[in-house]
């Protein structure tokens, strides 16, 4: 059942942050905390917190690999009826092909000891987030999407 | 990462004492495990009710936790928050593991 009341207009949050182990608590620290007044149901917030760990976890190892040469991270968030619109920006190295990995799902019908470790965190953006779209402008790495999170109630 | 492991005749319960295991915290959960369950008879329960978070890294390194068991030995899971279970759905882990609502669940079972 969703809140009739209307909500409160989200004043957009913007967060910059450096790359390093710790980036992405610190970043959902900070983006929680900016989310408060849209009072998210606990699944909604789940939703936010995987894809913006699995996107800052993919910046601080693919974009900055270097742990000695850290980088800047800033995510803007603005909230409309259809959802949370998230754009995530690092000055790091490209993606791969200038893509955004598809994300497929990981083959796990095998033997145990033959099972990923890795490789499901472009699984779980794709599946979660909407509208995801990656650029490469200039020096910047751009990543914008949606989290059908926060929806206005149909009345 | 602190975990506390109780050691019966059958089984081990090794309980994860955080709140999460994300990126920062998988490197360290797995060396946990690997101490925790050195001497573990053939079932560890891995008591994850205190966990509210894992991401991909974390479910990654109970993956390896649970590679690294087998094949003598095997881990399953009990006590799943609901962020931690939507984890485990969506790669469709879930399938892979023995799963528990509840450690005393998963208890009886093996207490049997």
């Amino acid at each position: 059942m969703r809140r009739p009341a209307p909500r409160s207009a989200l004043s957009p949050v913007e967060i910059s942050i450096h790359s390093g182990p710790h980036a992405a608590r610190e970043a959902l620290v900070l983006l929680l905390d900016g989310l408060t007044c849209l009072a998210l149901e606990a699944e909604e917030t789940c939703v936010v917190r995987l894809v913006v760990a699995e996107m800052l976890n993919n910046i601080v190892e693919h974009a900055y690999p270097d742990p000695d040469y850290p980088g800047p991270i800033h995510i803007a968030c603005h909230h409309e009826p259809d959802g949370l619109h998230l754009a995530v920006w690092d000055e790091g190295l490209p993606m791969p092909d200038l893509q955004a990995p598809l994300g497929l799902p990981q083959e796990i019908d095998r033997p145990i000891c033959d099972l990923p470790e890795g490789g499901f965190g472009w699984f779980l953006i794709r599946d979660l987030a909407k509208d995801l779209s990656y650029q490469r402008l200039a020096q910047e790495n751009r990543i914008e999407l949606r989290l059908a999170v926060g929806l206005s109630s149909p009345d | 990462m602190e975990v506390s492991a109780k050691t019966e005749d059958r089984f081990c319960v090794v309980s994860v004492l955080h709140e999460r295991i994300d990126a920062a915290a998988a490197l360290e959960f797995k060396d946990a495990m690997r101490h925790a369950t050195a001497s573990a008879p053939p079932v560890v329960i891995l008591d994850l009710h205190r966990v509210n978070f894992i991401d991909s890294s974390g479910l990654g390194a109970i993956v390896a936790a649970m590679k690294h068991l087998a094949p003598q030995r095997a881990l399953v899971l009990a006590g799943l928050t609901p962020a931690v279970e939507k984890v485990f759905t969506l790669t469709r882990m879930d399938t892979v593991f023995g799963i528990f609502v509840t450690l005393d669940a998963a208890l009886t079972a093996y207490r049997g």
